[in-house]
């Protein structure tokens, strides 16, 4: 077979390492930045259904990123829609219950999202491979039954309706600005997190667990710090959809809606932080403009999946950036070979 | 009493050819097809039309669907899954694959078929009684031919040269591969059995219950948890898993409410798993 110049790494790097922020770059960012949050309300202030695609997109694409982060440990995620489920019945209950102000839902939502995906994590993150996405899959339809026998506490099918918005936020431009920032704050997070210490060792968790945990990694606790991270931010995203659908039953995320956010952050490509956000947005923004194909839109979906995978592997944004990293070694393709290469080269073989 | 047994049995024989479907596919090809669902339910589907729309006789229709969805199954291995296993980066690639196949059977069955919700009637009249408990005929038919089916399927692996070769394929690929087996071939075949098992089982089952469009999914999730709770790859331990589901839903529908039964039965294959991720009779994942 013949090497493969799959320029992945350098393409991890070049959009990862702090030495990614060129100048170039950072300007191209600050203008998206103030497109988002100042253009795009200004143009589109009379617009609301416009503005609410976008918001749907942006929320979208913040959940979207926790199911990223999962996959950069090396874990098919299919539960995030279970914890978007949480976090979305957490809101609807404290805020119409205790009257709890969404500011404090919020961050409320997000810990006890993050906190059962640690407790449940803990042990299921053991499993790899299909066993996770089986297991994962299982959760969303158990937290979809939980909340449909929750009785009482749930209101089972007839779910939890009028949730107040958000103090402040009454209309759709206010709706759109919390969604950017929102997925502004998330990115940041992302990006962070993937070119801080931590990233590089969800990095080695995905390529090689054993070795990883040979070097002195403590790759349970890691996995866990991953997972969590990932049903924080879905339970925040959750919290939002609530608020901002003023509704949540529990049919609100299945299954198919846990496959949607993995298939976001794949159209967008794997190996960038950007991958969810490309993914969700083209797909959403899409769907709108095609109108007159939204019932077939699952339809797509499947076969956007299949035709991904069997052509574009790697992602939209693989394509932009193959043309300028062409020589770089990519660790997918030997992931034992290059550190047993670099130890043995250090220690003169 | 018995009625709960009696239907752990009916329930268990079904979802034996389901596992065993998914499991010699998993075996095989590494692949967990994740449109094992869909495929039970097109083969639902395809009795009903033959069978209650067409008059045919139900043996025919029986075939139609296990000829049906056995070409899908070697449409998807030869169209899809080959290329992408031999492309495949990361091992993410092959397993969205067949997410993917999942949705776009389940999309194409909707348009097809429609939403509504089809049956049969009742292939023979009759009930027996065995204690307290009712047994129709026609759920004992349906049982006969699910355990001989079963059998025929492991006859066939156990002493046919293409089931031996898939035997191996699981074993060890590349020795396989040595051996000058056509691995292609029997790739694509070891999916078309594996599907054509499902379609057999959703032609079976239409008969007792009724089958809708959107049974794709819950299906699958049965086939995943037995195959959790009896070990991926491994025929003994499918049809482990077939029992301890089949059982468990028996006794569940009958002790405590609708919905609950199946929440109880996640709750305890996640705290199963936390002992023995691997299942009962499953090799160590690495």
């Amino acid at each position: 077979m013949p090497p493969q110049r799959r320029p992945a790494a350098t393409a991890e790097l070049s959009t990862l390492s702090p030495l990614g922020l060129t100048p170039a770059r950072a300007v191209w960012i600050a203008l998206l930045v103030l497109v988002a949050l100042v253009a795009i309300p200004i143009a589109l202030r009379n617009q609301p259904y416009f503005l609410n695609v976008l918001t749907n997109a942006c929320a979208l694409a913040f959940i979207s990123l926790g199911v990223w982060v999962t996959f950069s440990i090396g874990r098919i995620n299919i539960a995030q829609g279970a914890f978007a489920m949480i976090g979305g019945y957490t809101t609807a209950i404290l805020s119409t219950r205790y009257g709890l102000s969404f500011w404090l839902c919020l961050p409320l939502s997000a810990l006890l999202a993050a906190g059962i995906g640690a407790l449940i994590g803990w042990p299921i993150l053991r499993l790899r491979g299909v066993y996770f996405a089986m297991i994962t899959l299982s959760l969303t339809e158990a937290v979809r039954l939980a909340f449909l026998n929750g009785g009482e506490f749930t209101q089972g099918a007839t779910g939890i309706v009028n949730i107040p918005r958000p103090a402040g936020i009454d209309d759709a431009v206010a709706f759109y600005l919390l969604a950017v920032v929102l997925l502004l704050l998330g990115l940041l997070a992302v990006w962070r997190l993937s070119t801080s210490r931590i990233g590089w060792v969800f990095r080695s968790l995905r390529l090689n667990e054993e070795l990883a945990s040979s070097i002195g990694i403590d790759i349970a606790k890691y996995r866990v710090i991953a997972f969590a991270f990932s049903c924080a931010v879905g339970g925040a995203g959750g919290a939002f959809f609530a608020a901002f659908l003023q509704n949540i039953y529990p049919a609100s995320y299945s299954v198919v809606d846990s496959i949607n956010f993995m298939l976001y952050c794949f159209l967008g490509g794997l190996e960038f932080v950007l991958g969810p956000v490309v993914g969700a947005f083209l797909l959403v923004i899409g769907f709108e403009v095609l109108q007159g194909l939204q019932e077939y839109q699952s339809l797509m979906y499947g076969i956007l999946m299949i035709a991904v995978i069997l052509w574009l592997p790697n992602g939209i944004l693989s394509l932009k950036l193959r043309s300028r990293e062409a020589s770089a070694v990519d660790p997918d393709v030997e992931p034992v070979a290059a550190p047993s290469d670099t130890a043995a080269g250090r220690t003169g073989g | 009493m018995e009625q709960v047994l009696i239907n752990g049995v009916v329930l268990s024989a079904n979802y034996a050819l389901i596992a065993l479907g998914i499991t010699l596919i998993f075996g095989i090809l590494g692949i967990l097809n994740f449109a094992h669902g869909q495929m039970f339910m097109i083969g639902g589907f395809m009795v009903y039309y033959v069978y209650a729309v067409f008059g045919l006789p139900y043996l025919l229709a029986l075939a139609t669907a296990a000829v049906v969805v056995g070409l899908i199954g070697v449409g998807f291995e030869v169209l899809f899954f080959r290329r992408v296993l031999r492309i495949a980066k990361r091992e993410e690639n092959s397993m969205l694959l067949a997410v993917g196949t999942a949705l776009l059977l389940e999309n194409i069955a909707l348009f097809a078929f429609g939403e509504k919700q089809r049956g049969v009637p009742p292939l023979v009249g009759g009930v027996f009684r065995i204690g307290d408990a009712f047994l129709p005929t026609g759920r004992l038919l349906v049982v006969v031919l699910a355990i001989v089916l079963i059998a025929a399927l492991l006859l066939f692996v156990q002493y046919t040269k293409p089931g031996r070769a898939m035997r191996a394929l699981a074993q060890d690929r590349e020795a396989t591969l040595l051996m000058g087996v056509n691995v292609d071939r029997i790739s694509a075949l070891g999916f078309g059995i594996g599907a054509m098992l499902a379609g057999l089982a959703g032609g079976l089952l239409i008969t007792i219950s009724a089958v809708n469009a959107g049974i794709g999914t819950v299906t699958s999730i049965k086939a995943f948890i037995m195959i959790m709770v009896g070990g991926a790859g491994v025929v003994a331990g499918a049809i482990l898993g077939a029992i301890v589901l089949g059982f468990a839903e028996a006794i569940g529908y009958a002790l405590i409410p609708g919905s609950m039964t199946y929440l109880l039965i996640f709750v305890g294959l996640i705290l199963f798993l936390i002992i023995r991720p691997q299942g009962i009779m499953g090799k160590p994942w690495g």
